[in-house]
């Protein structure tokens, strides 16, 4: 447990590391009545044949994932999906000319570690700003650290770090303290994502972000994860989860993400009750 | 050639009581009922069913062997050249093909095709099973993309002539759009779909799920690394089509495969399993194809007043009739000659009503069917909390950007031959990902074709 409601785990999953790049996801699904989840790669050992993710608990499908003990295993596990961050794609020489600024919100942190990763291991100058409610709910400190030029921590309650906004670190950093950028990328809560993109738009920043959308299948089948990107209908799962954010329709995308709250709702209760009769 | 025997009838659950639950509609023969229906057959010289049959089961001998009451007989001769016989025997369109071409239809009603090749099946599995002869390992692998129909039957051939065959699924459960797409009350999981694909894997076949081609595995990697002598794409149909109108990305708007997989695959509609599922008070489904009429009994099914909405009429309708029947009988409205034009949402986002336009027809288009045209100043709104899109789908394009050479169509489908040999040697490819949506059975055709294919390839390599 990174926290008391953060939990990261390895998988065993030799195919899926094995094609794993930095920007993709994979969906799990805890038990053979549980729903298909969705969640970014944090990180992947290609040798080992595991991939890590992290978790929070939210609803009642992610208390089941990180009610896992070590051993255990889920139903299923399917993966690397999406398209791998632009970056990876890039000649590393044209990549080495560039700065990056990443913004990592919450749980959103996990996600940006092996995107800083890969940068590093290729010279790629990389800074981090990591955001969170306070102290105790900072995760992947030390191993962001090692990885990146600077780490900037943010905390709403000023526990660690500076307090307030990421945005307003992101602001201070290249009003105030002068720093350029080439390119920021912006993982993290809807919310975080959709005003660190108007912060970047003021800065004149180029801003990717990765979209965690509703999904079913994650395969473009099921279309539950459609965005609005430069007044276009966009497939999160195929043609994502990353996208210029300057052109995210961000309002449509937090209406639709909160879908199936009344449903949500409905089945923690269940749930709770059920673990209730259990104990 | 007198045959006074009308056709038998199959009983099937009362509308009234299986608007209410996701058990199957049809019941089915009984034996006295599956023989009596066999005598009706004429044993022509030449059959027509069995030439208007894509995988060209030997109808009349497996019927004959029916009357005669030899049921694993029947069973045998359907072996012979379908794998999912208890599927076809419920979701085929009859109709069209076998029953279309049977010479009793030309006065009266057609020999019930369908219905006795469920019969037998069921009859089968209940009993035991048909063992297939298997040929000796021939010591090559083939790699099969997709657990549909098209994969299931291309691997089941391939299996019976000796191959090593691994089917590659990317879902959690094997059955593509026998699992995820057709509901249950037409097509049983359990009983019918999880039962043939054991009967497949019985031969030998081995199914890996969770196993994406283009992104976990690639063509490639299964030929260049992984020793594969051949493959086999039957990816099936792809992403869905939306109108692009208005108001589509409101809350409460679904892709019909939405909706079905939650329901089908996610089964949603168990209390049992945490997959949330929305449909509401009224439902309006758009589209008029054999997936907007499983999408629309499900709705129903889930508690909704549903409502079909169409922009020809009701002879155009391209579902098959049993389907249409099923849906009205149990309570479906049928808005034909109606096309939404916007999506209305309220303060919140959520779907409130959809604004429709009614249409005529007009001149025939390039398909034949006349084409609907918009009356003006005809528009209306019908209230509803949910909306479901049916109007096909277009193909993944996933699996041609990740392979060296597979050429695909301009509306992007994978470029094939009659015998599903593709542009790169050694891919074969059939079904959905080829034709586009089509039907189970043309996609069981397309890959026994390709599996004859395949087999000629490798004993030429």
């Amino acid at each position: 447990m990174l926290t008391p409601t953060i939990c990261r785990m390895k998988v065993k999953a030799p195919r899926l590391a094995a094609a794993a790049l930095p920007g993709q996801f994979l969906i799990v699904r805890a038990t053979e009545k549980g729903e298909r989840i969705p969640l970014t790669i944090s990180d992947y050992d290609k040798e080992a044949g595991t991939v890590t993710i992290v978790t929070q608990q939210i609803g009642a499908s992610s208390s089941e994932i990180i009610s896992f003990e070590a051993g255990e295993a889920f139903a299923d596990v399917v993966g690397p999906l999406g398209i791998p961050s632009d970056f990876t794609e890039m000649p590393e020489d044209e990549l080495r000319k560039k700065r990056f600024i990443f913004i990592a919100g919450g749980v959103g942190t996990a996600p940006v570690y092996p995107q800083v990763k890969w940068l590093h291991e290729r010279g790629v100058a990389v800074d981090v700003i990591v955001g969170a409610k306070t102290k105790d709910l900072v995760i992947y400190k030390e191993e962001m650290e090692a990885v990146c030029d600077n780490l900037y921590l943010c905390t709403d309650d000023g526990s660690a770090g500076f307090k307030g906004l990421v945005t307003a670190m992101l602001e201070k950093l290249v009003n105030e303290e002068g720093q350029k950028y080439d390119q920021a990328v912006a993982i993290g809560p809807m919310i975080m994502m959709k005003f660190a993109t108007l912060t970047a738009k003021k800065l004149g920043l180029p801003i990717i972000v990765s979209l965690n959308t509703l999904m079913v299948d994650g395969t473009g089948m099921c279309g539950a994860c459609r965005v609005t990107v430069a007044g276009k209908t966009r497939f999160a799962c195929v043609e994502g989860p990353e996208f210029n954010g300057y052109d995210v329709d961000f309002d449509e995308a937090m209406r639709r993400q909160g879908m199936y709250k009344a449903e949500e709702v409905e089945a923690n209760e269940h749930h709770n009750c059920r673990i209730g009769r259990g104990k | 050639m007198a045959n006074k025997i009308p056709r038998v009838p199959v009983r099937e659950q009362d509308p009234k009581v299986r608007a209410t639950n996701f058990e199957e509609v049809c019941y089915g023969y009984s034996i006295e009922e599956a023989q009596l229906e066999a005598t009706r057959c004429l044993h022509c010289k030449n059959p027509r069913c069995v030439a208007a049959c894509p995988v060209s089961v030997k109808i009349p001998n497996f019927i004959a062997q029916v009357a005669a009451g030899n049921f694993a007989a029947a069973a045998s001769v359907i072996a012979e050249d379908s794998s999912l016989p208890a599927i076809c025997g419920r979701v085929c369109p009859q109709e069209t093909q076998c029953e279309g071409s049977c010479i009793l239809g030309v006065k009266g009603e057609p020999v019930a095709i369908g219905k006795l090749e469920r019969f037998v099946a069921d009859w089968s599995r209940e009993n035991g099973g048909v063992k297939p002869e298997v040929a000796p390992a021939n010591g090559y692998k083939v790699a099969v993309i997709g657990s549909g129909p098209a994969g299931l039957a291309c691997a089941s051939d391939l299996a019976k002539l000796g191959y090593d065959v691994t089917i590659f699924e990317a879902l959690h459960r094997p059955g593509g759009v026998l699992e995820y797409g057709i509901p249950e009350f037409r097509l049983p999981k359990d009983k019918v779909v999880a039962a043939e694909i054991e009967s497949v894997k019985a031969l030998g076949v081995k199914i890996e799920t969770n196993v994406i081609a283009g992104r976990t595995v690639t063509i490639d990697s299964l030929l260049d690394e992984e020793g594969f002598a051949a493959v086999f794409v039957g990816s099936g149909a792809g992403l869905p089509k939306f109108m692009g109108i208005p108001g589509e990305n409101l809350n409460g708007v679904f892709s019909a495969n939405e909706f079905l997989t939650r329901n089908n695959l996610m089964k949603a509609f168990r209390d049992d399993y945490m997959t949330p599922i929305h449909a509401g008070k009224k439902v309006v489904v758009v589209g008029g194809g054999n997936v907007a009429m499983d999408a629309a009994r499900t709705a129903l099914r889930l508690g909704a007043e549903t409502t079909i909405v169409y922009r020809r009429t009701e002879n155009e309708l391209p579902a098959r009739r049993e389907e249409v029947h099923h849906a009205k009988e149990e309570g479906i409205q049928f808005a034909m000659l109606t096309n939404p034009i916007e999506i209305i949402g309220d303060e919140k986002g959520w779907v409130k009503a959809v604004k429709c336009i009614r249409m005529e027809l007009g001149e025939p288009d390039e398909s034949g069917r006349r084409s609907p045209v918009a009356v003006p100043g005809s528009e209306f709104e019908i209230e509803t909390e949910t909306v479901i899109m049916s109007l096909g789908t277009s193909p993944n394009p996933l699996i041609a950007k990740t392979t060296a050479g597979l050429e695909t169509t301009r509306r992007g489908c994978i470029v094939a031959d009659e015998n599903g040999a593709t542009t790169r040697p050694g891919v074969f490819a059939g079904g959905d990902a080829v034709t586009g949506a089509a039907t189970v059975i043309l996609a069981m055709g397309a890959g026994r074709k390709a599996a004859a294919a395949i087999h000629e390839y490798i004993r030429n390599k």
